[in-house]
């Protein structure tokens, strides 16, 4: 090919990003319609926590106090689960097609008050208003539909056996995600005929109760679905409590463990969705670009506060100074600040607990001689914020590389053959998810079979789709949510 | 060294300027739908957007009375004085005299499209001398087509070399390369095309999506692949080449899409007509109306604005 020739020139070519055409503020206005105070919602009706006591939900954009939670005692969760164990027969005996007909309803209230869910999802947890707006609202509208559509075809579920309902199950989400998590849960729990008793997170509270008001809309039976809130204690006590048939966990697998500790010796069937620590593999055949925006969604989707998020980065050596060079352009322009303007890409951390939490790692990562890369970003004053973080020169027994962080960071190390980046992304205690970009469709395929991770991704990361089940390896937890498999694990099969 | 063979062309490029994945790109510019320019940042959009139009007529009814009313409008889009002129009337050969008298001492450029266009279907000593005689009849920048057929089959020399002659036939003149990205039908073709035309062209040259002349113009897709193109070009040689999108960009929402694109893509620097155009001729009218509704707070009726123009 005859090309000319390349120009010698004196200093390096460069781009400039700068305030040329900076965007004005876009901030969502609509309504998120808050309570001062929110109660327990315990048999169809909204009722103050025994002890008389509440805490605050803050919004961590802006530390200010949003509402006060009621805070349930075991008394409370007791008597959520006598609600449920009363409604269990009832809602259990109900056709399908009728079960369906509540689902179906959920669903469709919730995208009629989709943006002032997607505000207050966002008010609450941090994340920015594009997200919740485009993915956490949709998606769990998304489940709601998907599981209504199954409960009057439960019969094909597990073909030539008679399936049932378990009895009442126990549930605990975490903050990441509050209302899909929630939808996830509640959804093929309620098609297979099952009654629930369920915590969201201390610090996320707000969109389950706000979803108990959608489920008296659509009047569902009192004490099919109570939703108790509170922290650490209020969680042992769901998940102990003797009513319950089975336990579903999503959370942190240091607590994963504690439950099953706690529910040792017991007949409870539970399902775990914990941590990971997945590996994003870029070989040098990927296409670079689209391989850099799947790393940035892999990593800095809800600042990282994913389980499956991608976060440790393995980069063919071939390819590895570009791919970090285009990372290091890409994560500029990704916009940090009020999760509530329209154009904000990173909005704030959960927590105040969380935010030291990714401190710490990352201070344990430059300690032990990982290089830092942050961009140049202006960070709101108030608030819990963190910029994103890269790593490079990371090696498998860097902390960066092992432990979850939840966060923005992404620790980013080298292969350089098929083999060894399977041993890389295999070198771990979790095996949630996984990411291949390649162009050669026999090695994704030769992945997907060696990498011990629930789900991979090929040349994509972090979609979902509610009929395609999710779940872990090894300390990622097991059982499935989404999909056929996830039905099942809300069965009892005669 | 394997033997060069002459259909490994497509694979080989490939290889030295990576690939393209279609989903991927496609949810990237999906990213920049999102976005939300509001206020001043708006009204500053728009009027970039209008600064970088090149207004364009080109019919087989053209004629110079409608060249008269086009030249018009881009020295003039509207009576505010704070809205700029268009970067460029866009005309056939046969009219650039007569717009060239219309926008002489102006700061708009009168622009050609040469070499068979829309097809190039003839010679080259044809094209070039279609070239010559718009230049010398006083076309500031040219707009040329691509041989596709050569580029389909891999004959990838005599794609850069016929742009090379083509760059020498323009002087002085500005040349826009258009790869019409309809037929190449793959992301992968249009990142190729790219690199063989920047390879031939000179800095501040552009290379321009398509004709308007066939089914499938400018989308923010491509447009993507493009500006990815030029960037990493002059990331590598230093040399900055422009972009024009042409066709299928009607709204002023759709020309806010594609310069969130360019910021974020090329930066600060590709924001500025000298190196981004809209080949486009509705779209004027729509951010007029868009910047009206910016500065009275109320939308006005279609026929308040000058020349219905909906060609193109």
């Amino acid at each position: 090919m005859a090309k000319p020739p390349k120009p010698t020139r004196a200093s390096p070519a460069r781009l400039i990003f700068g305030d040329l055409w900076e965007y004005d503020p876009a901030p969502e206005t609509a309504d998120p319609k808050l309570r001062a105070r929110y109660e327990l919602f315990i048999n169809g009706e909204f009722v103050r926590p025994k002890a008389g006591k509440y805490f605050d939900s803050i919004n961590p954009a802006t530390e200010r106090k949003l509402a006060e939670i009621a805070l349930a005692g075991p008394a409370d969760v007791d008597a959520a689960y006598r609600a449920a164990t009363g409604a269990f027969k009832a809602w259990a005996a109900l056709p399908g097609r009728e079960r369906g007909k509540y689902l179906f309803r959920i669903a469709r209230l919730l995208q009629d008050r989709a943006r002032e869910f997607a505000v207050a999802e966002t008010l609450d947890g941090g994340k920015p208003i594009k997200e919740s707006r485009d993915f956490d609202v949709p998606m769990a509208a998304a489940h709601f539909f998907y599981h209504a559509g199954w409960a009057d075809k439960l019969e094909y579920v597990a073909p030539g056996r008679t399936v049932a309902p378990v009895g009442v199950v126990g549930q605990v989400i975490p903050w990441n995600f509050p209302l899909l998590m929630l939808a996830w849960k509640l959804a093929p729990a309620l098609a297979m005929g099952n009654c629930v008793v369920l915590k969201p997170a201390e610090t996320t509270s707000i969109t389950a109760l706000k979803l108990a008001e959608i489920l008296q809309d659509a009047g569902l039976p009192p004490g099919v679905v109570n939703f108790v809130t509170g922290a650490a204690a209020t969680g042992a006590a769901v998940m102990g409590h003797p009513a319950a048939a089975k336990v579903a966990f999503t959370g942190s697998t240091e607590v994963g463990k504690a439950i099953m500790r706690q529910l040792a010796g017991t007949d409870r069937r539970m399902t775990m969705e914990l941590g990971g620590k997945a590996a994003n593999i870029v070989f040098d055949d990927a296409p670079l670009d689209q391989a850099v925006e799947g790393i940035v969604n892999g990593i800095f989707f809800n600042q990282g506060h994913v389980c499956c998020a991608g976060s440790r980065l393995l980069v063919q050596e071939g390819v590895a100074e570009r791919v970090i060079a285009k990372l290091k352009a890409r994560i500029r322009m990704l916009r940090v600040g009020d999760p509530l303007d329209k154009n904000t890409d990173l909005g704030a951390i959960n927590s105040k607990a969380q935010l030291s939490t990714i401190r710490r790692l990352v201070a344990a990562g430059v300690r032990e001689g990982a290089t830092i890369y942050q961009p140049p970003v202006k960070l709101p004053e108030k608030g819990y914020y963190y910029p994103p973080t890269l790593f490079t020169h990371v090696t498998q027994s860097h902390r960066v590389a092992r432990e979850e962080i939840f966060g923005p960071v992404l620790a980013i190390l080298t292969f350089r053959t098929v083999d060894e980046a399977i041993e890389k992304a295999n070198n771990t205690a979790y095996g949630l998810s996984a990411g291949v970009w390649t162009d050669k469709g026999s090695r994704i395929l030769r992945m997907s079979t060696e990498l011990k991770a629930g789900v991979v991704w090929a040349n994509t990361f972090n979609r979902f789709d509610p009929a395609s089940p999710f779940g872990g390896y090894k300390e990622s937890g097991f059982g499935r949510e989404g999909g056929r498999q996830g039905l099942l694990d809300y069965t009892s099969h005669a | 060294m394997p033997p060069r063979l002459p259909t490994a062309a497509h694979a080989r490029l490939r290889d030295e300027i990576g690939s393209v994945d279609q989903v991927g790109i496609e949810e990237r510019v999906a990213k920049f739908t999102t976005r939300s320019i509001k206020k001043q940042a708006k009204v500053w959009g728009l009027k970039m957007a209008v600064s970088m139009t090149d207004l364009t007529t080109l019919e087989g009814k053209d004629t110079p009375g409608k060249i008269e009313s086009l030249c018009q409008k881009a020295l003039r889009p509207i009576e505010d004085p704070s809205v700029p002129t268009v970067a460029a009337v866009c005309v056939y050969p046969a009219m650039v005299k007569k717009a060239k008298s219309l926008v002489d001492g102006s700061k708009v450029k009168v622009a050609s499209v040469a070499t068979a266009f829309p097809s190039g279907q003839t010679n080259i000593r044809t094209r070039l001398a279609e070239v010559r005689s718009a230049v010398a009849d006083g076309a500031d920048e040219i707009d040329m087509v691509i041989n596709r057929g050569a580029f389909l089959a891999g004959e990838f020399s005599r794609v850069e070399d016929e742009i090379a002659e083509v760059v020498e036939a323009c002087g002085a003149a500005v040349l826009k390369v258009i790869l019409e990205v309809s037929e190449l039908e793959t992301y992968d073709n249009i990142r190729a095309a790219s690199f063989l035309a920047m390879g031939a062209i000179r800095a501040g040259d552009f290379i321009k999506t398509s004709t308007g002349k066939t089914t499938l113009n400018a989308t923010l897709g491509n447009n993507q692949v493009m500006i990815e193109a030029i960037r990493d070009f002059y990331l590598d040689t230093g040399i900055p080449i422009g972009m024009k999108p042409a066709g299928g960009i009607k709204t002023a929402k759709q020309s806010l899409q594609f310069l969130i694109a360019v910021k974020e893509t090329l930066g600060d620097a590709w924001l500025t007509p000298k190196r981004y155009r809209f080949g486009a001729s509705s779209l004027l009218n729509d951010l007029l109306r868009q910047l009206e509704k910016e500065r009275t707070g109320a939308y006005q009726a279609p026929y308040s604005f000058s020349d219905a123009t909906d060609s193109y």
